[in-house]
């Protein structure tokens, strides 16, 4: 009797008509029936126990998390086919040797300028700039993007010029900021400062402007006032967006900065990693200067590597987002 | 009288009325399924009791600290877990940061969810999803619940499993419930009240009681379903032509 679980109208009323379809005029005796919906549980206890086994057979169960080592090796092969590839051209002697080092030159310049203390210097110097003028970028850029994001004629008036800025290379803002601040670290600050904050207010403009208009609705039929709106709803729902534009900071930050160092040198200034790339240009040492470019490359992907790519997937993991992604 | 609609009406811009001369009474502690086609403007009605939105004219009355709301889809926030979400509704209603927990927790267990409080809304199901939503919108501890056709997109199952949960809550809290929804058979499952809005503009044109035995006597409730869907449909024929 399948007929009994299909349609229990026609057990108790055998009468009806089967046909919903063929609904008479509706003032009509009520002559057709259409299967309906009634009580399907006999009690909490039957309900929180069909409740139970549904959610055990609808969740996934958890997965254990594994050393992925294809993550960690095809990296390294890759680097190691590069510097096969470097080694085998300068091998071939095309180019003279001082104007062309192998890599094995360059890693003896390294360990010479390391012998120095040069290189921890410069380092340590760019990198505590860096940060610190990065820091800086966010603690002015979130809640001036916070506000552009949520006051509409604000958004209108400033958003174009914030566009503009981060389209103009921050490079352009030296021989300004040379001229304001001298040769100090104000400058290489005012630098790193124009380079960032655009771009992380973009990033968090553009993170709240993907936010599901639903999340706003919710906030308001939860009694979220205006302040705790923009904080605990709009805020955290832009962050994948925000962390991009922390990103794109980032990178903006230590590019401004290296051009700074570049072209500012002497003065007040640090010797920073720019300063020790000028320093092998005007000495023609082409060893040196491929050393403090590795030296620059080697930082920034560190940085990614160590504190933005673990940051980004426990945001997207936590959220559901990573799933079917070449991460 | 939780609830008062007179003459309302809404249109957006220049347009043709949304709604047009919507007239319904709802009690306190009361049950009422709002039916009617898609574009039928429920959802509209349902924004302006919830304060969303703004009639463009008439006059309601709604319970003057506003309604609780459940969202067709679970709406929950990704970046909390489910009791997080629950917490959040607590804490913006004002609640204790001591209280707040404990309030959560027993939320969870009366949707018979006590297991699931650390999970994340994506580690949930679909009906999952939707019972938390639903002990979000009662922590909200509004007299008055709207529901925006929250069972449209959960399988038959869950669904089925679901409507008998909310009765059951309906009845422990003793809520006044308003549920919309296109299915005349969920209209007839949950709703003492039925009332059927007509499309463009949306009206309240006729309306229905359901009964206690509607909810156990399938032969009846089939009845009662036919009726209301014949209406219905001569309802949606009118805008054949």
């Amino acid at each position: 009797m399948p007929n009994k679980f299909l349609s229990p109208s026609v057990d108790t009323a055998p009468d009806a008509a089967p046909a919903p379809d063929a609904a008479p005029a509706p003032d009509a005796a009520p002559a057709s029936v259409t299967a309906a919906l009634t009580r399907s549980s006999t009690g909490t206890a039957d309900l929180r126990e069909l409740e139970a086994g549904l959610d055990s057979l609808q969740s996934d169960t958890a997965r254990a998390h594994r050393i992925d080592w294809s993550r960690i090796l095809l990296p390294v092969a890759a680097l190691a086919v590069l510097l096969l590839a470097w080694q085998l051209y300068v091998s071939l002697g095309i180019k003279r040797r001082d104007l062309v080092p192998g890599p094995l030159d360059v890693l003896g310049q390294l360990g010479t300028l390391w012998g120095e203390g040069k290189t921890q210097e410069a380092i340590w110097t760019s990198l505590q700039r860096g940060v610190v003028g990065f820091l800086i970028s966010v603690a002015i850029a979130t809640p001036i993007g916070l506000l552009l994001a949520q006051v509409a004629p604000l958004r209108r008036a400033f958003g174009p010029l914030i566009s503009g800025l981060q389209v103009l290379p921050s490079v352009a803002w030296v021989p300004a900021a040379i001229i304001w601040f001298g040769l100090t670290d104000a400058t290489v600050f005012f630098v790193v400062f124009m380079g960032a904050i655009p771009s992380i207010i973009n990033g968090l403009i553009s993170g709240v402007d993907q936010i599901p208009p639903q999340y706003r609705s919710v906030g308001k039929v939860l009694g979220a006032s205006r302040l705790q709106l923009a904080l605990q709803i709009i805020l955290p729902a832009a962050l994948p967006g925000y962390l991009g534009g922390l990103k794109q900071g980032w990178a903006f930050s230590w590019r401004s900065l290296m051009a700074a160092e570049i072209i500012a040198v002497g003065g007040s200034i640090g010797f920073g990693l720019g300063s020790l790339l000028d320093q092998g240009r005007i000495l023609s040492d082409m060893s040196t200067v491929m050393a403090a470019i590795l030296l620059i490359l080697g930082v920034g992907i560190l940085i990614e590597l160590l504190v933005f790519a673990p940051i980004e997937k426990r945001l997207l993991r936590r959220r559901g987002l990573l799933a079917g992604s070449t991460r | 009288m939780p609830v008062v609609l007179e003459n309302l009406g809404k249109r957006f811009g220049d347009g043709a009325p949304v709604l047009d001369d919507v007239n319904a009474t709802i009690g306190r502690g009361e049950f009422v399924a709002l039916l009617g086609a898609s574009g039928c403007g429920k959802s509209t009605l349902l924004n302006i009791m919830a304060g969303l939105e703004a009639p463009t004219s008439g006059a309601l009355e709604v319970p003057s600290d506003g309604a609780a709301f459940m969202f067709q889809d679970a709406a929950l926030f990704p970046w909390l877990t489910a009791r997080g979400n629950i917490e959040l509704a607590l804490q913006l209603r004002g609640v204790g940061k001591a209280e707040r927990r404990n309030k959560a927790n027993e939320l969870l267990d009366l949707v018979h969810l006590g297991g699931a409080g650390d999970k994340r809304p994506h580690e949930l199901s679909g009906g999952m999803r939707q019972r938390v939503s639903l002990a979000r919108s009662l922590a909200q501890d509004r007299q008055l619940l709207l529901m925006d056709e929250p069972f449209a997109a959960l399988d038959a199952i869950t669904r089925d499993l679901l409507h008998d949960e909310l009765e059951r809550i309906w009845k422990e809290t003793g809520r006044t419930i308003v549920f919309v929804t296109h299915n005349v058979r969920e209209a007839v499952r949950l709703g003492q009240r039925v009332l059927l809005l007509s499309s463009r503009p949306g009206r309240v044109v006729q309306e229905w009681h359901v009964s206690e035995e509607h909810r156990t006597d399938a032969g009846l409730a089939g009845q009662l379903t036919g009726i209301i869907t014949a209406r219905l449909r001569e309802e949606i024929r009118r805008h054949a032509k």
